[in-house]
């Protein structure tokens, strides 16, 4: 470009003051993204992880993966109500729900529960999911939960939605 | 033998991509006539190699050879035809080989279209295609290989994934995402090229631009068809979820809507060369990084496969494209000099730029919130991912500004522009925005920021709509006939300033159906048990009874509902449980009922005996999505017509908005 030389100095004083200002802009932007991404965190957690986390379970939105506990089910058939629980090795949790449960939901069934620990000591549940996978397995009899399967479960994106 | 033949395809097309990748960045750094003629011949070698691997897998999906591999994972006589063509790109070994097959024809196109033009960029760009050709041939070699032999034979093998088996968009929206994604490799080649030659002159801008927006097409129609699976399927009664696999087709998309606007600016004003280069790769970028978050595992959905080894694979591709993009960028980016300057920010091109601010703000938004979970369990081992209210408070006022930018952008003429000039051009669409917004009110609409979608939507109709049809008016205010005017206003000379009018028309629809479905929609779950109704959003719905019905590769119980609306029978809906041979939990397949102002969904959660649970949502405008994201792909493909060839030159500060032919 041939512009004088009073000009360039300007262009300059511009340039740094527009990449003062994208600087600015790119900061502003990481504070404010960092704080929303903090405030709506989706735990993955197991029994154990949840009683583990102590207060900081109360509030988060936690996706809760476990077994549904042998003679816990209650309310199967009505609408709202329904209540369980569920297990790993070394922890248990009081689960409610309010939603039609899927078709597969029993019990000894692997689970994912989305929702909130509630400080009257029961899980609230948003949604329910039942452990199932996009791989073809033959059903085994009496299967126990796959660690696996859950963690692939919890990572899920299909189906545990609103 | 069908699988050894693949196999040694797959193997010659390594070679070949790799040798022409070397010959081509020779005779590029050589200037060679001659190395150019070679390297365009490795071009359509690639391709042509591509091409037959893909046909004999094809081959061999349709004769149920359960020797190949591939075909022993997802083939099965039990499925119907449609099901095993299609299974080519249901699972990941063949979807590499697919992709590869999408490259190859689009590099050997790209080749054919230029082989007599652009002879100082066309070596660079063939060879960073080769060398992308190169990785992807390399992986269907190695670590994705369909090819293998399997021993002994199967007789029989489990067939797709039953969720794809499930809809018949599964025929038409992986093809249009590939040809989205892959197509991205086009522009970066050109963008790598103008890089590697340092030059950037007006004449390659219109091949980098319709490389461009040929894939940017696709991939919108792919997003569509993406979320309309969800809606039609997953039963879940939504079509985005801001998860990680929907987010991968949206980042390119973002990046790529950008560069296509800056690239706008740079043919008419000769600066941003250097930024929109950077989008473009940016872009490319994006794409990989979408495979590799949809395919390595990472996140688990019906995209990825299984446990793959590939992940690893392609993010050392990812950090060797980026290493290349960032070192070409930092050595050349100086050498794509400006031939202008922008004048005043207040301005058609000033609107460009805060376009592309946002567009960015948005890219960056998305991409924070989808990758902050992978490093969280990269660094501190634990798992988490990022809620749905994260997306949703930091796009929505975004998307809202963009739309605001879309209404007042093309109302501004560009350069200089005096008081009066603007409030002349800004005024009166507002009376449009107005009348949009009041409709709403009285219609029931409440929530702020549809309010707020409504003003600007009318307001961008209005401008969007006066654009369109200005040249046509100019033209018979000089005293043309009708006819004439028009066919060459909008359809020849006048092309891709309509087309990317046409683009707006469909992209404020979008806006406004976004936001009025999402804040509009009411749901309820009920269990209903045979011969009793419930009534919600204005229909009665009657469960009649449930029917089994039984097709080779799936049992269905049907459930039957009558609708009826203030006793007057509407129509009968059946959603469906399907239990496919070897999976244990069933896939419900929802039914729609579309009328022009609403979508009425039914989705049943569970059936036994006589009860059904079922899910019953009430979404208005939705369907206007799907038609309004066709109209911005139709507009795409009008813009993207050759036109008969002109050259461009630098406009003049004092040009008025009306002569601007760039708009797409």
């Amino acid at each position: 470009m041939t512009e004088p030389t009073a000009s360039d100095a300007m262009r300059r004083k511009t340039r740094l003051f527009m990449i003062g200002a994208f600087a600015a802009a790119i900061a502003a932007f990481l504070v404010i993204a960092y704080g929303g991404i903090s405030k709506n965190l989706v735990y993955y957690w197991t029994p154990t992880d949840l009683h583990a986390a102590g207060n900081k379970a109360y509030g988060a939105t936690i996706r809760l993966g476990g077994m549904v506990a042998p003679h816990s089910v209650k309310g199967r058939n009505g609408v709202s109500g329904l209540e369980f629980d569920v297990k790993d090795a070394t922890g248990i949790v009081h689960v409610k729900s309010s939603g039609v449960p899927p078709q597969m939901f029993r019990e000894n069934i692997g689970v994912v529960v989305e929702g909130t620990m509630t400080r009257s000591g029961y899980f609230q549940c948003n949604r329910l999911m039942v452990s199932h996978n996009n791989e073809y397995r033959a059903p085994k009899a009496g299967h126990a939960v796959n660690k696996d399967e859950l963690q692939k479960l919890m990572k899920s994106t299909e189906g545990l939605k609103d | 033998m069908t699988a050894t033949l693949g196999r040694f395809l797959i193997l010659a097309s390594v070679l070949v991509s790799t040798t022409g990748a070397f010959i081509a960045y020779a005779a590029g750094a050589k200037r060679s006539p001659q190395g150019l003629k070679w390297s365009q011949r490795f071009a359509y070698a690639f391709a042509g190699l591509m091409v037959l691997a893909t046909g004999v897998m094809e081959y061999a999906l349709i004769t149920h050879d359960f020797s190949v591999q591939y075909v022993a994972h997802v083939g099965s006589t039990q499925v119907p035809l449609w099901v095993t063509i299609v299974s080519l790109w249901s699972s990941l070994e063949g979807s590499i080989l697919f992709w590869g097959f999408i490259l190859g024809i689009y590099i050997a196109g790209t080749t054919w279209v230029n082989r007599n033009q652009h002879q100082e960029y066309m070596p660079f760009a063939i060879g960073t295609w080769l060398s992308c050709g190169a990785f992807f041939s390399f992986l269907i070699a190695g670590p994705a290989n369909p090819f293998l032999s399997v021993s002994p034979v199967p007789l029989d093998g489990p067939g797709p994934n039953p969720l794809l088996q499930n809809h018949l968009l599964m025929i038409i929206h992986p093809p249009m995402l590939y040809l989205g994604y892959v197509g991205m490799t086009i522009p970066f080649g050109f963008a790598a090229a103008a890089l590697l030659r340092g030059r950037l002159g007006q004449s390659f801008l219109r091949p980098l631009r319709a490389s461009l927006l040929l894939p940017w097409v696709f991939l919108t129609i792919a997003i569509m068809l993406g979320g309309w699976w969800a809606y039609e399927v997953l039963g879940w009664g939504g079509y985005w979820a801001w998860d990680p696999v929907e987010n991968a087709s949206l980042l390119p998309w973002l990046t790529a809507t950008a560069a296509l606007h800056s690239a706008i600016v740079m043919e008419r004003r000769g600066v941003l060369k250097g930024w929109t280069v950077t989008l473009i790769q940016a872009s490319f970028l994006l794409t990989i990084l979408g495979t590799f978050m949809t395919r390595s595992g990472v996140f688990n959905s019906v995209h990825s496969f299984t446990q793959s080894s590939i992940g690893p694979t392609i993010l050392v591709f990812l950090a060797a494209i980026l290493l290349f993009s960032v070192v070409l960028l930092a050595l050349r980016i100086d050498s794509l000099e400006s031939e202008g300057r922008i004048e005043s920010a207040v301005s058609r091109e000033g609107m460009f730029l805060v376009n592309n601010l946002f567009f960015v703000v948005f890219t960056f938004t998305v991409l924070v919130g989808t990758v902050f979970p992978l490093v969280v369990e990269a660094v501190k081992g634990k798992q988490m991912s990022v809620g749905r209210p994260y997306f949703d408070a930091m796009v929505v006022p975004v998307g809202t500004a963009l739309l605001f930018l879309l209404g007042v952008g093309p109302a501004l003429p560009w350069g200089k522009v005096s008081r009066k000039e603007m409030l002349r051009a800004l005024l009166p669409p507002l009376i449009t925005g107005a009348i949009v917004l009041i409709i709403g009110y009285v219609l029931g609409v409440r929530n702020a920021w549809t309010l707020v979608t409504l003003l600007f939507g009318g307001y961008a109709a209005h401008v969007t709509f006066a654009q369109m049809w200005l040249p046509l008016r100019q033209r018979l205010k000089k005293g043309d006939s009708f006819a004439p005017a028009l066919i060459d206003t909008q359809l020849r000379r006048g092309r891709r300033r309509f087309g990317g009018y046409v683009v707006h028309a469909g992209a404020v629809i979008v806006f406004v159906a976004i936001a009025v479905s999402s804040t509009m929609r009411t749901q309820e779950e009920v269990t209903l048990t045979r011969g009793q109704s419930t009534t919600f959003a204005g229909y009665t719905v009657t469960f009649l009874g449930t029917e089994e019905r039984t097709e080779p590769h799936r049992q269905s119980t049907i459930a039957r509902f009558n609708i009826s609306k203030n006793g007057q029978p509407v129509t009968t809906m059946e959603p469906r449980m399907n239990q496919y041979a070897a999976m244990r939990e069933p896939v419900g397949t929802p039914a729609v009922h579309s009328t022009i102002g609403r979508d009425y969904y039914l989705s049943i959660m569970n059936i036994q005996g006589d009860q059904v649970g079922l899910l019953i949502i009430n979404m208005p405008m939705v369907g206007w999505i799907w038609g309004a994201v066709l109209l911005m792909g139709a507009g795409g493909l009008i813009a993207l017509i050759p036109m008969r060839r002109r050259t461009y030159v630098v406009v003049p500060e004092s040009a008025p908005a009306i002569d601007d032919e760039a708009i797409a």
